[in-house]
């Protein structure tokens, strides 16, 4: 298991580990400060996990060597259940990979991952000067 | 300290008083942990900030605001902009929430998010808003989203 160097990622508390396909995988425990309405996830709380593993896969996928700084684009947070009492699990899924647009798709899941509590469509920038 | 965790703050149990709702919102759960703050409201629109905090930016060598902590705000923005135009609190879920990050928040600065709602059915509401750091005309994020009625659901 690791944790994230970027502040935000530390506050929010992520750690990642690799599921058994070598795919990374983002863990979010379920915490008094992650609450939106009462018993809940806040969906913003679940919107910054989705992006932070849509951030980490493709920061992965381009490897240490690539100087490309990472951007965001747009992210579309689609709500399918409410994030309840229990760890959530996300992973994000390279649909295209090119010089300068990376387009993902993420999904955050409770307990399993073919009943997502949400699922992201993000579009990252890729800066290269 | 006590070490019961705090209780929820649930509006079911206030009567609704849009400032008081935002503050006491602001206070619970994961507004709370970004800081987000009233700032101003109208009949139908919400506006909040978020204080610049270090520790919740995305590289601590940039300085700038990771783009969770927007999305949080403008997601309490646009739902307090439903609960404004129809006048009480009833609970909604998210269905879905676009956020365009047009320019990144410059670091240091707060960042000033409103929420709007521009139609309401019986069981949707759609919103939009946008998020700047001092100028309105040039902002940072702009969103568009639904909500869902969830009482009786």
């Amino acid at each position: 298991m690791t944790t994230f160097r970027s502040p935000y990622a530390q506050t929010m508390g992520f750690t990642s580990e690799r599921d058994a396909e070598g795919r990374l995988v983002l863990l979010m425990d379920y915490e008094f400060n992650k609450m939106g309405r009462p018993g809940f996830l806040h969906g913003g709380a679940i919107a910054g996990m989705l992006e932070a593993a849509g951030y980490a896969t493709l920061a992965d996928a381009l490897g240490p060597e690539d100087p490309a700084r990472i951007k965001p684009v747009n992210v579309t947070v689609n709500y399918l259940r409410g994030g309840r009492d229990a760890v959530t699990r996300a992973r994000a899924t390279i649909q295209r990979l090119g010089r300068r647009i990376a387009n993902l798709e993420v999904i955050a899941w409770q307990d399993d991952p073919q009943q997502p509590i949400a699922i992201a469509q993000m579009n990252l920038m890729l800066a290269r000067d | 300290m006590d070490d019961t965790p705090p209780k929820p703050f649930d509006p079911m149990d206030h009567e609704f008083d849009p400032i008081q709702l935002i503050k006491l919102m602001s206070r619970n759960g994961h507004n709370r942990l970004i800081g987000v703050r009233y700032n101003s409201h109208g009949d139908d629109w919400a506006e909040l900030c978020l204080p610049y905090n270090a520790t919740l930016v995305s590289d601590a060598e940039t300085g700038i605001l990771a783009s969770g902590p927007i999305f949080t705000m403008m997601d309490m923005a646009t739902s307090m902009s439903i609960w404004l135009s129809r006048g009480y609190f009833q609970p909604q879920a998210t269905l879905d929430l676009r956020v365009d990050y047009l320019r990144p928040a410059e670091p240091g600065k707060d960042v000033i998010g409103r929420g709007e709602c521009y139609r309401i059915t019986k069981s949707i509401a759609f919103v939009r808003g946008q998020a700047h750091d001092g100028d309105p005309s040039r902002p940072v994020a702009h969103v568009a989203g639904t909500y869902m009625f969830t009482a009786g659901a």
